[in-house]
């Protein structure tokens, strides 16, 4: 397999955009991409998208975004497993870009979900579960991911506190993040205090409803070397399911898929969650992040919520996690999300992450996942 | 608008507590699955599952589906059935400080929601108190 390297990033301010379509969000991000890496052209493209067809009652956008990005007739794929899409869209990109069935391809993700009400959006994203075991008794993903919550309180002791941390470090790093859809910190008492969703976790525990994209270019890295841009190598990827219903897993407060995936990444890098200097996860819900710290490896099962309490995952903690705000600040337009994190990783190894820059990072990692963990897709990178 | 179909084959699950398990190696499926993903078999024999249990984890729903806007806050649980089956469903006729891991539940047989303004019925299972 050919080494491959990330050329090119784009992504614009994230947020509620009333006056921009899907289409409008999608090129605009891919541009900047393209025009960061310098590549006169690309091979073939792939979209990370989990409901276009919910948010905006648009299916075939592969096609669409191709055609509107002035890239037509190359192949556009669209890929899909929930808030993973994006993440998978990247590995599928890095194995055409190895392979050596293509050398430059475009790799995104998009979602606009504010052309739907409320009820509409939580329907939409309710479909990442199983709809007749889950759905059906009337459950939602916050109240999944409480679920998780309330297991892991129980078998581990964590506390409310430890969760309101998590979006009090992610917050604090997004305001730091000028395009992230809520570049502001919370105390502790604004996470406790804020309204109930599901109990245990409030609104403050929970990642918006986003309209964004994000989008990278990708070639080999012998390409890579003659466009004069900072070489940044993709060195693992893994990608792993698990059960869609949360009652089918053993156990609820550990994330097999994540796991796995992060597994295969760190074997096919050669590395440890110890070597990696910085991580952007898929922290949905604050829980889910504390979740997906112990499936990485980052610390032992049962030790996220002291870890991050004791500052550990801060930006200039011994294991940062999520220095772009993570989806809770930053926002997490489903689709992108994915791509996002490679976004902010590449600024990590390049270092030009201004403030919220982990010192000297030259290992980084991204974890994005799908539904209540059912799918997640890893990748490891290293400045070169 | 969904057709009935969807609703009516799953009848047997939600009214009957249908489930399968493993001819080989004898675990349980709810609901019923093709083949056994612990074990590979094709061969699976119909069963039904234990109607009592015990919460293994429960939340609140404050902000609710819109199917469900009438009866929120609701509590939704994980149960683990004594046969070790495990399922989702309301927890209901319990007060939620009454709500607690470990708690002794049993399956009642409820309408669960109306699908829309002139939709059908929804009927299925819920967990009570099993005291």
């Amino acid at each position: 397999m050919r080494e491959v390297a990330v050329v090119g990033i784009g992504m614009t301010k994230w947020g509620e955009l009333w006056n921009k379509s899907l289409r409008d969000i999608y090129v605009e991000t891919a541009l900047m991409a393209i025009d960061d890496s310098g590549v006169d052209h690309i091979d073939s493209m792939y979209i990370g998208s989990m409901s276009s067809g919910i948010f905006v009652g648009q299916e075939h956008i592969a096609s669409l975004l191709a055609d509107y990005l002035g890239c037509a007739p190359v192949p556009s794929t669209r890929v899909e497993t929930a808030c993973a899409s994006g993440g998978l869209a990247l590995r599928l990109g890095f194995m055409e870009v190895g392979s050596g069935m293509s050398d430059i391809v475009l790799v995104s993700g998009v979602e606009k979900m504010t052309d739907v009400g409320g009820d509409e959006a939580t329907y939409a994203l309710g479909t990442a579960a199983d709809q007749e075991y889950e759905c059906y008794h009337g459950i939602t993903f916050p109240g999944l991911y409480a679920l998780m919550a309330v297991a892991h309180m129980d078998k581990y002791g964590t506390t409310r506190k430890q969760l309101a941390e998590v979006a009090v470090k992610n917050h604090k790093n997004g305001s730091k993040n000028p395009l992230a859809q809520f570049p502001f910190e919370v105390t502790v008492d604004d996470v406790l205090n804020s309204v109930k969703v599901a109990d245990p976790l409030r609104i403050l525990d929970c990642s918006p409803i986003t309209d964004g994209a994000a989008a990278a270019i990708i070639c080999p890295v012998e390409l890579a070397k003659k466009l004069n841009k900072p070489i940044v190598k993709i060195t693992g990827s893994g990608h792993a399911t698990d059960a869609i219903a949360i009652s089918q897993r053993k156990d609820m407060t550990w994330l097999e898929s994540t796991y796995k995936a992060g597994k295969s990444a760190y074997e096919m890098a050669g590395k440890n969650p110890g070597d990696i200097d910085v991580f952007e996860v898929h922290d949905c819900f604050t829980i889910a992040e504390l979740c997906v710290m112990e499936a990485l490896g980052l610390v032992d099962k049962g030790k996220s919520g002291e870890a991050v309490e004791r500052g550990r995952t801060a930006v200039e903690g011994d294991i940062p996690v999520n220095p772009s705000g993570g989806l809770k600040s930053k926002g997490h337009p489903v689709g992108a999300t994915g791509i996002a994190q490679v976004v902010e990783i590449v600024k990590q190894l390049r270092e030009e992450s201004g403030e919220r820059q982990v010192k000297g990072a030259r290992f980084g990692l991204t974890q994005n996942m799908g539904g209540s963990g059912a799918s997640t897709v890893v990748h490891v990178f290293e400045r070169e | 608008m969904s057709t009935p179909s969807r609703y009516w084959r799953e009848i047997p699950q939600r009214y009957r507590l249908e489930a399968n398990s493993c001819a080989q190696c004898r675990q349980k499926f709810f609901p019923p699955r093709l083949v056994c993903p612990e074990c590979g078999s094709r061969d699976l024999v119909k069963t039904k599952i234990e109607e009592k249990g015990k919460v293994i984890s429960y939340t609140i729903i404050r902000v609710p589906p819109s199917q469900f806007k009438d009866q929120a806050p609701y509590a939704v649980g994980v149960v683990e059935l004594d046969d070790g089956v495990k399922l989702m469903g309301q927890i209901v006729d319990c007060d939620f400080e009454d709500l607690k891991m470990g708690k002794r539940v049993r399956i009642e047989f409820r309408k669960l929601f109306k699908k829309g303004h002139s939709g059908i019925l929804c009927y299925g299972y819920k967990f009570v108190p099993d005291s």
